[in-house]
Formats: C-alpha cells, structure tokens, sequence
C-alpha cells in the first residue's frame, strides 16, 4: 500500500501528474484511488490531490501517514510536512510560485534551504529537482510536471516502475508535446538518480 | 471515442466521481439531460456537454437549477429517462419545484444529483440535503466510492420508474472528486422522442389534485420503504466480532471500515446506501445485534436521530456514540483523522497518529486570486479610481463566481455576498437603507441564473445604485461552460446570442452603458456618470475571460509577454499596492519586476503605471 500527497499551486498541473500516477498504478494491476481538487483553488490557490495504491477504501490521507510527498512548489512541500512521518520519500521542485502576499511585498518567501532542512530533520530522503530550468531544457517550461514525475520515477518508494509510468505518460500528453514531454520525463529521472 | 461510450461490459474504467454518474445514466438509457453548473457537479455537465451527441442524449445548459428540473421534469413527464444536477444550494433554487415533482410522480426514469460540500471547498456553506429528501419525501442514494455512483445512479432510474418517483442521489465532493476504478455495465437501449399523454388530474397540481397527489406520494413511498429493507445498497459488513455496530453512509464509510481493519476494531458495519426511506427493520435487528452503537455521518446527524428513536423502543440502554455524545461534528468534512480521534475516544485505544511534524516556519497564505490579465481586475480597478475617497465607504454587493476573488488584496472589492444573484437584490437593500454609494458586481452567467428580476425590483423600486455585469463570455468558474450571451448551447451548436444591454434596457434602465474593460480611461468615465446617476446605472464590463483569450491569441501567434525597465521603474509600486497582478512582484532589494512566466499579455500594467517604464516584449510566446 502507498500513500501519495501531491501538493502543488493552480495551474502547474498537479490534477494532470496526479492522474498518469494512478493511471500507472492501475496498468500495473493495482488499486488506486485519488482525490481530486477542482473549483476555486484552482485559480492560483493551494492544490493538494490525494492517492491511495493498494487495498484501501479512503481516497485521504491522515496525519503522518504519507509514503511520498510530491510537491511541484517547495513551499508547498513544506505545508505538507504534517502529512509525513521519518520514513516519506518527499521529492519536490525547487523553482518557487511567489504567492501574491509575497510579490506585493506584505510577507516574505521563506528560505528553501531552510524549509529543506526542516524537511530532512524529520526525514533524509528528500529528492529536488530543478523543475522548471529541466523544463525549459527540454523545450518548454510547460513540462515541468513531466520533469517531476521523472524524478519520482527515479525514487525506490515510487509505487510503479520507470517503464509503465512513461507509459501512462504517453498515454496521456498531447501527441504535439509528445517529444518534449518525453524528454523531461528524462532529465527528471536522469537528476532524481543524482542526487 | 470517450471511454465512457463504450459498449464493452465487464471493462473498468478509472473515472472521477462524477463521469461515473454520467456513465451509470447512459447504462440505464438516458435521453435528457439539463443543468447549471455548480462545484462540486461541474464535470457531469461538462462530461454531457462532450459527448451529449454522440451518446444521443438532449443535454442543455439552463439557465439555473429549477429552470433545469423543471424542464427534465417535462421530459420525464413524456416518458424519457431524465436527469438533472446541481451543487447543493442550487437544490435551493430548485426547491419549489423539487416537492411537487413528488406529488406528481414521474414515467420515465427522473434521477436528481445533488452534490454536497461539507468543508465548503467551494460553496457558501456545508448544508446538508438529505433533508430534502425527508422534506419531500422521495428515495434517497448515497454512493461511498466512483463504482457505487455509476450503480446508483443507473439502478436509480429503474427504481424512480418502478415507483413512478423521482429519486435523489446525494453525493459530496469527496465522492464527486473522487477518482477509481468503475465496471463498465451494458447500455439499455435508449427512448428518443417522447409523448405526452395527457393526465390533468395528476399533472396540474390545484390544490383538489394536490391533496391526491399527497396520498399517492404516500403509497409509492409504502412501497419504497419495502425496497430500502431488502436493497442491495444495505449490507451488513462483518469487522470479526459484535461489540461495536456502526452505521454509515456515503464517503464516512471508507475511512471507517478503512480504521477498524488497520486498528483491529471488532464489529460489524451496517453500510447504508439507500437512505430513503431507511430500512428500519434492517436497522432495528442491527442494533439488536451488537454491544454500542456507532452512527458514523457528515453533516446532521439524520441516521442518529434515526437509530435514537428505533434503539428505544428495542435497546434502550444500548450506547450510542455520535455527534450527541460528543464524538463527531456537524462541522467539516470527515477523513481518517477525524475518525482515529473519534474512534479513540469510543473505543479506550490510542489510534492517533504518532510524531506528527509540526511545520513551525510560518509560511505566506496562498489563496486562490483573480488570474493576470483577467478583466474583472480592470473593472474593479477602475471602479475604486472613479470613486476616489469615497472607496472605503463605498459597499461592494458581490455575487458568486471568479469575481468574488475581489475580495483579496489589494482590490478589497468585496463586502457582501450570500448566494447566486444576491449582489444587485442586496445593492437595492442597502441602496434604501444607507446613504452610501452602492455598487453591485455580477458576473454573465449569474446575470441569466438569477441577476434579472434584481433589475426589474430596482427599477420597480426606484433603488440608486452601480449594477456592473462582468461580461467574460463564458462561465469561467466552473469550466467555461456556455451561457445564453455567447451564441452556443450545451450540445456545442449555434444558439441566439442573448443580449444583456437588451434585457437591461427593457427593463427600462435609462443608463447602460458597455465598456471594453481594457480601456481603463473609459471604464473610469463610465463609473464616474454612473454613481452620479440619480437611479439605477448599468455597466456591461466586457471582455473574454484571460484564459480564453491567451488560447486565441497563441494560435494567432499574437501572444506577447511584458516586462519593467529597471532604468524608467521608479520603484513607486503602484502597480503592485493598486493593481495587484500577481505576475507583478517586489525583489527582496525594492525592485519591481514582472514574472515572465504567469504574465498573461494584457499590458494593463503599462496603463496602470504613472511612469511608463512597462512596455511589451518583442519575442513571441509560445
């Protein structure tokens, strides 16, 4: 059984990595189910989806019950914390979404390292990954989602194994952004394996 | 091909709450199909609004919750398999005619979806509408997981035909989106047109009908409550043992059959899904059966009141553990935390998770906001420039969509809201009550759900206030769906494109007034003449929502970027404490930059700044 948080901001396609994960997890003859979050978060707000692989009837996750954090925003993996325990795999991106409090100069950005190194007291696998510049690497920023699900590939607590869930990948992006969407899949898992 | 159409029996499918409902209707035959959208049941109408023509099913979008049940209510009413749904409180706009479609009773099929939201994740509130099956009277369904929706909905259909009722399916967002697995089932052939075979002495409800229409409802449900005692929806689920009996339905279930397996809590759960009319016979045997009682529910507790009044007549001394002991709340939405508290205070175990971290680095807030570049933040801008010092006396009467995102700094545009259509009803209350300046915000969509006879009572009434109709050309909350004003219906056709100034005008508003929202000089102009207006003033404030806009204007590789000069920047940060895009950011050393990546290109910014220093990139987006 594997409990996934996948936590993120509107619009950086959390919903859509969430499901090519679940989608995986049931081509490999799994159970999976997820929660979705739609409406007004989606608007620039905070988005956390929920999934659960194996036997389970609950679509949430409680308190420290988390196997893997999988945060697109590094704050946002941080808000999380309470949802992990000394054995979650988090594996995050470190490119920030500036919140509008922050940009309009009413509170500050935390420190990322500092939130890092909040996140490794509690647990040491933490696996981040420069999101967006891997995006941009591989052709456009649009990718980053697929650049992170490279990098949870990359992790050992990864629920399905790297070739299905390129599969499911596949199965899913635009035949247009194919190419690219591939490629970032690559250098996520390529920079996940390094560090 | 949409999966959901496939003929194949025995497949399963991975669909959200929702697209299983539209599968479980198109299972069972489905021909009509009407709604307004609402989170949490936004996807179901959007799932019709795909593949309503090549499933042969008539779906349109109303223009609100009773226009839609009322017009599937005619369809069933001619022998078509009919359904319509809504978000909770849109059950309250349909309200009239929801009790008297009981009395009527219905010949095709007629299922109704009402999705709930306990912990308004995107709703005014957490009421909880199974009263409305009580208070009319009709069977009730309440599916735990995507399967269980697909199944209730379809058998719904059969059951409201079997017992001539229309029958509700009461969902919540959990349930709705939720994502799993689902067993495709084969499709029943499908009725196409209709006919209505006349019956006035049922189908006009004048009060010598009515009285025989309330003894009918009586008999059908008589012959309800037999199928809710022997429904495969209600099952015993032994958990190893007797000591503790819990009762539930819905999503409850999930986590409470999940903790008393992880926890080794011995009992059986009585899983209700057809709740009702209840099965109390079902019920009372149950309770007969085990040590304590556990009455598992979100929202009010109707299942313990329920078990209360049977356990005293069979059980009296039984305990019952719920929200009367103490136990549960009425408040939120359940998951497994609430529910390892509750169980570790029923039960004596310590079932709490242990070592939560706690994140003590206080991180910014990250509410939801009015995107970069979406119009409403120039309506609103230049509302506040033309009301000057007046601004902070000033009331905003605001309305339910994108726009009440006004409310969020630095626009602060936002000061009362209580449901769809509230803004301009309201704005003639305090137009009357107060000497301040009112103004009232509404969105297109909401204009044709209930934002019209606020127009008529206004004029009627001689109420002065500003009336902006914000006319993004879509529904943009819920997912873009169609709406009267846009020249497309709920099937993607060509339709009459309704005209708003129109409307307004014949309802004889002198002063209406349409601006491009992207003229912020004009859009002051107009709201200065307007609250100088000595009646009712109207703006149409219009402009295509941003996102579709960038969609437009990417194809037509028309999409540029804008950027701040550093030399000709000031740092006087207008644009961020007045404007308050979110591309627009302040550097940890005082200067002011745009991020390229969420800028959506509108350029307003370089209106907004006193200095010019923001100008367009050459570079075309992609």
């Amino acid at each position: 059984m594997t409990r996934i948080v996948v936590v993120g901001v509107g619009g950086q396609g959390v919903l859509f990595a969430s499901k090519v994960l679940s989608e995986a997890a049931l081509m490999e003859g799994k159970n999976a189910v997820m929660s979705e979050v739609h409406g007004m978060a989606q608007r620039g707000g905070v988005v956390m989806c929920n999934i659960c692989v194996g036997c389970i009837e609950s679509s949430l996750v409680g308190d420290a019950e988390a196997d893997i954090i999988f945060a697109f925003e590094p704050m946002e993996a941080y808000r999380a914390l309470p949802k992990a325990n000394a054995g979650t795999r988090f594996v995050t991106s470190t490119s920030k979404v500036v919140p509008v409090v922050v940009s309009i100069g009413k509170q500050k950005y935390p420190d990322v390292e500092g939130l890092f190194n909040e996140i490794r007291a509690i647990t040491p696998k933490l696996t981040a990954v420069d999101a967006d510049a891997l995006a941009n690497q591989a052709g456009s920023y649009v990718t980053a989602n697929s650049v992170l699900l490279g990098a949870l590939a990359g992790t050992a607590e990864c629920p399905v194994s790297v070739e299905i869930l390129k599969e499911a990948l596949k199965n899913t992006v635009p035949p247009k952004t194919l190419e690219i969407n591939m490629k970032a899949f690559e250098l996520g898992l390529a920079a996940a394996k390094l560090g | 091909m949409n999966q959901l159409l496939t003929k194949e029996k025995g497949k399963k499918l991975f669909l959200l709450g929702n697209e299983a409902i539209v599968r479980g209707s198109l299972e069972a035959g489905l021909d009509f199909a009407a709604c307004y959208p609402g989170t949490p049941s936004s996807e179901i109408g959007n799932t019709f609004f795909e593949i309503g023509k090549d499933a042969n099913v008539y779906f349109e979008f109303s223009t609100n919750e009773k226009v839609a049940l009322e017009v599937a209510a005619a369809a069933s009413a001619c022998g078509l398999r009919a359904m319509t749904f809504m978000k909770h409180v849109g059950l309250n706009v349909a309200a009239d005619a929801f009790m008297t479609v009981a009395y009527t009773g219905v010949r095709g099929g007629f299922v109704m979806i009402s999705a709930d939201d306990p912990g308004c994740h995107s709703s005014q509130n957490e009421q909880d509408n199974r009263y409305y099956a009580r208070i009319a009277n009709i069977p009730m369904f309440e599916p735990a997981n995507a399967n269980e929706a697909k199944d209730m909905t379809r058998n719904g259909f059969a059951l409201s035909e079997k017992l001539e009722l229309p029958v509700l399916v009461r969902t919540t967002t959990r349930l709705n989106h939720v994502r799993g697995a689902v067993e495709t089932g084969n499709l029943e052939p499908q009725r196409g047109k209709g006919h209505f075979d006349k019956d006035p002495g049922r189908f006009v409800t004048i009060p010598a009908h009515a009285r025989i229409g309330h003894v009918k409802l009586l008999e059908r449900m008589t012959k309800a409550l037999v199928i809710s005692e022997n429904s495969e929806f209600n099952k015993v689920i032994d958990m190893g043992g007797s000591e503790y009996g819990v009762i539930t339905s819905g999503v409850s279930y999930n986590y409470a059959v999940d903790i008393m397996g992880a926890a080794g809590i011995k009992g059986k759960i009585l899983k209700l899904g057809m709740t009702w009319p209840l099965p109390e016979k079902m019920m009372t045997e149950f309770i007969k059966s085990v040590d304590k009682l556990v009455i598992v529910e979100e929202g009010e507790p109707l299942l313990e009141n329920a078990i209360m009044a049977l356990a005293k007549d069979v059980k009296p001394e039984i305990m019952v553990y719920g929200k009367r002991s103490g136990h549960f709340s009425v408040m939120g939405e359940y998951g497994p935390d609430v529910l390892k508290s509750a169980f570790s205070g029923i039960t004596g175990m310590d079932l709490m998770p242990k070592n939560v971290p706690k994140a003590s680095t206080p991180l910014p807030a990250r509410p939801p906001s009015l995107c970069p570049g979406c119009p409403h933040r120039s309506t609103y801008y230049a509302a506040k420039l033309a009301l000057k010092q007046n601004f902070k006396d000033a009331i905003f009467s605001s309305d339910i969509g994108c726009y009440t995102l006004g409310i969020q700094e630095p626009l602060n545009v936002a000061d009362f809201l209580l449901c769809m259509g509230s803004s301009v009803d309201a704005a003639g209350g305090f137009s009357k009550a107060t000497d301040q300046p009112v103004l009232a915000f509404l969105g297109d969509s909401t204009f044709f759900h209930s934002g019209i006879h606020g127009v008529v009572n206004a004029v009627y009434n001689r109420h002065k206030f500003v009336y902006t109709i914000l006319d993004n050309r879509t529904t943009a909350m819920t997912g873009h769906q169609p709406n009267p004003g846009m020249g497309t219906d709920g099937r993607g056709d060509p339709a009459p494109m309704i005209s708003i100034e129109d409307i307004v005008k014949g309802c004889g508003v002198d002063f209406v007034r349409t601006v491009d929202t992207s003229n912020i000089k004009e859009m002051q102009k107009a709201y200065e003449d307007a609250l100088a207006h000595d009646k009712l003033a109207v703006i149409i404030a219009k402009r295509e929502c941003v996102l579709l806009e960038i969609r437009a204007r990417k194809k037509a590789k028309d999409f540029h970027t804008w950027q701040i000069n550093q030399e000709e920047c000031t740092k006087c940060q207008v644009c961020i404490k007045t404007w308050g895009c979110p591309a627009i950011y302040l550097a940890d050393d005082g200067s002011v930059h745009i991020n390229d990546g969420i800028c959506n290109g509108c350029g307003i910014c370089s209106k907004v700044c006193p200095f010019k220093a923001i100008h367009e990139n050459t570079e075309v987006r992609k």
